[in-house]
């Protein structure tokens, strides 16, 4: 049972804010991921959280308890850095099993866990040698081993597989996964990258300049983000956004909006929130956009990547704004076509002036 | 199980925001830095201002008891003493000779030694050998073995090409100082470049080789600009070597004949520990002081720059 | 295209060989002439081949007390070197790692210290030798040249521990190592190379340091290069034992250096060239 707890976190260095008052619950048992572009502070917040950056104001509670002022080592964390940070004059036993000598705990109870976490991470038979000696992968069950034999209450994890290839990066992925799954312990995982995001997370946090954006499930954050920015980042490719104006409000919530091009579409939004002429933006998945043999926008084909089983259309339509269109791979679509895409109602996201969405959101995404 | 946030933010300590750093980490920190920071504030202060003290007071050491404030009287004394701009003006050609010799010989040897060659192992070690050898013996070595003019090694060479040897340190003897200090530096220099000159980016020499740069063309636009911090470096600490360049003059030519191969450090030696004169020698010692802080000044500015990078 | 090649590459190397051989050439000299018996060894026409002798290395020993004045060198060198590390490495410890604003100008300050010029304060360090009784000991050497090279020893050893990854000892810190434990059990195992070349910088400097030795030593305390310096004087004037005895006082730098030539550079250049 770990829980952690952020209440108005700020951070600045000289002055200068890079985390701006940050409120987050982070739930016990779950694998909530911080992601965000470079520079948005998440590797800052979880910094903060292990005690390795002091907070500037506001409060950090571990279980409860209020933990601004312990020491790193006291507040029952565990992180596994980006480059491993391994002792490289240590064997993979003695670096397992450093922070358990410190502590104090006997040699054959530091054998026992070290040989526990060796077995659930198939490191075994490398317990003698030194992070020379081992690859990529295995430094960074390492890593994780060393985490493991704490018994942490909460696991840190700052952007952990971006030193591996990426075949690599996809299977360590999954044994993340299966790692939490049976360890049933809370995590928080820091990366840039939305896919690990998407596929890893229970709850995402996405951040931006020092912000939250919006906290969710994953598939949450992909059907109901909260604005343009988390709309952008997460999904990929990334989504569609067009200029528009709002022609009509409908009874019962809907408008249409006309494009830029002059073509209009109907969109279910909330009430009251649009009024007609309001510029909006009118933003769609590359999934969600179909080709239609006849009566939808006209558009003309700039380029075609096969991916084998997808193919992704780059497309021009009239207004001089370029689509991305997600359809099968078998596709005999070439450039230069003029193509008709048709697009569902249901899957048009409206934001308005300021980046907000006009959808109603359910209410679990907060 | 899942609980609400509200439910989370019961039963918590109200805490207010916190900004001090732990009390005993800075402690801690500043306990590991005190030692050697005091230590080296001791060796620099106090002495100094020993230095400023005396050049004020009237202080020979084989006249004790007639000590007392003399005001500006040793500044007055010294400043006229022609000995002194004597001084001055060879310190400065020992330190600006030298220095065109090592960084002007020192760049075109690294260049030499950083090409493809057999044995450049140990070539490089012979090179840099001259660094290593204690002053006070290359002086006497210079001096007796090599420069002698009756059966020194140069002296031979001389004579066997038909030459009159030249009596060094009888005709010119700060052009004698001034080679063996340029033998002794000049590997410095070498070493230093050649680190520099390796430290290039092999890619980059190669893009300017696709780009037609020859060899003349590769020293101009590519290696020289790329030297310029380490020719910076270099200057800097040797200039702080020779200003204080001493061993050489005491064992070759104690400062003669005359006051021809005197220079600054000599020259307060001279005061304090064959005159007994404190007064005199600290103003001396101030003058190397101001002196050694000009050159200084640009020294920090550019060692600072190095900080950032 | 590859004759032409070669040739240039036997070009070359003939051309560094000899600047090579030149420079080396006093050094060489005075290595032969300890083997040289006096007379050889002031002759016009210097001997190249010769039958060589043994007496001068024990004529200098025997007769010329070297050995106590190596001791004293021996004493000097490796005492005030460790002296300064004792100094240097936690605090260079804590400016790596726990910057201040301060950090920078702390560094440049020191570095500062080091542009005085010793003559400067000649005067004050004699008085306060004389007076403290440290004249002509090897306490009060080996003093000296600890604060000589202790502001190179802490930039030395400031560059070499700003080079292990700030992470790993975070890891360290997670795992519940106070300051000294990173110190002892991190710090100073994975930058024990950089160390030992910065011992070996401050040795070399502390052993042909001539300065202070001239002018703060006599019979008892003076290391080698006082020794040394005390063949110049008209009767002493022996050059085939000043050979011997010069190469036994050079002989062991000269390895030393050979070996830590890389780190030469760093360190007398306070890091700037790397």
């Amino acid at each position: 049972m770990a829980t952690v707890q952020l209440k108005q976190v700020r951070k600045s260095y000289d002055g200068f804010e890079v985390i701006k008052g940050v409120d987050l619950t982070i739930r016990d048992q779950e694998l909530t991921v911080f992601v965000g572009p470079s520079g948005c502070g998440k590797s800052t917040l979880l910094r903060l959280i292990a005690g390795l950056e002091e907070i500037t104001s506001g409060d950090l509670l571990i279980d409860h308890q209020r933990a601004n002022d312990v020491a790193p080592a006291k507040r029952g964390l565990a992180i596994v850095f980006q480059s491993y940070a391994l002792y490289p004059h240590m064997n993979v036993a003695d670096n397992m099993s450093f922070s358990l000598k410190l502590a104090g705990i006997p040699k054959p109870e530091r054998d026992k866990k070290v040989m526990e976490a060796a077995r659930i991470l198939n490191l075994e038979t490398f317990l003698d040698r030194k992070p020379k000696a081992l690859s990529g992968g295995q430094r960074q069950r390492v890593a994780i081993g060393r985490a493991i034999v704490r018994d942490p209450k909460v696991f840190l994890f700052d952007e952990p597989l971006s030193n591996l290839d990426a075949a690599l990066r996809v299977r360590m992925r999954l044994e993340l996964t299966k790692l939490h799954r049976q360890l049933r312990a809370t995590m928080i995982y820091v990366t840039h990258d939305q896919v690990e995001a998407m596929t890893m997370a229970d709850r995402i946090v996405v951040l931006q300049a020092g912000i939250i954006e919006q906290v969710g499930s994953p598939m949450d954050l992909y059907r109901y983000p909260r604005n343009i920015f988390v709309a952008g980042f997460i999904g990929s490719p990334k989504m569609n956004f067009m200029e528009a104006s709002i022609a009509q409000v409908l009874q019962g919530g809907s408008v249409v909006v006309a494009l830029a091009n002059g073509a209009t579409l109907s969109v279910p939004a909330v009430d009251g929130m649009a009024g007609a002429g309001d510029k909006v933006t009118v933003g769609i998945r590359p999934e969600h956009i179909s080709l239609a043999s006849s009566d939808g926008i006209s558009a003309q084909v700039q380029t075609v990547e096969h991916l084998g089983s997808e193919s992704y259309l780059h497309l021009n339509i009239a207004s001089g704004e370029l689509l991305t269109v997600r359809i099968n791979g078998e596709t005999t679509v070439v450039p230069d076509q003029q193509v008709q895409l048709k697009m569902e109602p249901r899957s048009l996201h409206l934001f308005n002036k300021e980046g907000s969405t006009m959808r109603s959101l359910p209410t679990s995404t907060a | 199980m899942i609980i609400s946030d509200q439910e989370l933010s019961q039963n918590v300590v109200p805490a207010t925001a916190t900004r001090r750093k732990s009390w005993r980490d800075s402690v801690g920190v500043l306990s590991l830095k005190t030692p050697a920071i005091s230590a080296l504030f001791i060796w620099s202060i106090i002495p100094l201002l020993m230095t400023i003290w005396f050049s004020f007071r009237r202080y020979n050491l084989m006249a004790p008891d007639r000590t007392g404030f003399d005001g500006l009287g040793n500044y007055r004394y010294l400043l006229t003493d022609p000995s002194l701009a004597l001084a001055i003006w060879n310190t400065v050609l020992l330190v600006g000779s030298v220095l065109a010799i090592t960084i002007g010989l020192g760049t075109l040897l690294a260049v030499l030694f950083d090409q493809e060659f057999f044995g450049r192992g140990i070539a490089r070690l012979l090179v840099l050998a001259p660094f290593f050898i204690m002053p006070t013996v290359s002086a006497l070595v210079w001096k007796n073995m090599l420069m002698n003019p009756d059966n020194g090694f140069l002296a031979f060479t001389m004579r066997s090409v038909g030459l009159k040897p030249i009596n060094w340190f009888g005709v010119a003897p700060l052009t004698a100082v001034i080679i063996i200090v340029a033998w002794q530096w000049l590997p410095f220099a070498v070493l230093t470049l050649l680190t520099a000159v390796q430290s290039l980016d092999g890619e980059r020499k190669e893009a300017a080789r696709m780009d037609g740069a020859g060899p003349i063309a590769m020293f101009r636009y590519i290696i020289w600009p790329h030297l310029g911090r380490a020719i910076a470096a270099t200057t800097m600490i040797e200039s702080i070597f020779f200003l204080a360049i001493f061993a050489e003059i005491y064992v070759t030519t104690s400062g003669g004949p005359g006051f021809a191969s005197t220079n600054l450090s000599f020259l307060i030696y001279r005061y304090a520990l064959m005159e007994y004169d404190v007064g005199g020698a600290s103003v001396a010692g101030l003058v190397a002081i101001v002196l050694a802080n000009i050159l200084a000044l640009f020294l920090m500015r550019s060692f600072a720059r190095n900080l950032d990078a | 295209m590859i004759s032409s090649k070669l040739r240039q590459k036997w070009a070359v190397t003939l051309l560094a060989w000899s600047v090579a051989l030149l420079l080396a050439f006093p050094v060489f000299w005075i290595v032969l002439t300890g083997f040289k018996t006096e007379t050889e060894a002031i002759s016009r026409v210097p001997h190249f081949f010769f039958h060589p002798t043994l007496e001068n290395y024990q004529a200098v020993g025997e007769r010329a007390n070297y050995f106590h004045f190596a001791w004293n060198s021996i004493v000097v060198s490796l005492g005030s070197t460790f002296l300064a590390l004792l100094l240097a490495i936690p605090c260079s410890y804590a400016m790596a790692f726990f910057p201040t604003k301060r950090t920078k100008d702390t560094l440049l300050w020191m570095l500062s210290t080091k542009m005085m010029p010793s003559v400067g304060v000649l005067v004050p360090i004699y008085l306060i030798f004389r007076d403290t009784g440290l004249l002509d000991t090897k306490t009060g050497l080996l003093a000296i040249d600890a604060m000589l090279n202790l502001p190179i020893i802490i930039w030395m050893l400031y560059t070499f521990f700003k080079e292990v990854p700030r992470e790993v000892l975070e890891a360290a810190r997670m795992d519940g190592a106070g300051p000294l434990r990173e110190l002892y059990d991190l710090l100073l195992p994975l930058s024990m190379p950089g160390i030992a070349s910065t011992s070996l910088l401050a040795i070399i400097l502390a052993w042909n340091e001539a300065f202070w030795s001239l002018t703060l030593t006599a019979a008892k305390a003076a290391p080698l290069t006082a020794f040394i310096a005390s063949f110049s004087s008209p009767e002493g004037l022996f050059y085939a034992k000043l050979s011997a005895a010069s190469t036994m006082a050079i002989a062991p730098i000269l390895l030393l250096g050979w070996a830590s030539q890389k780190q030469l550079v760093r360190g007398l250049t306070f890091g700037a060239v790397k």
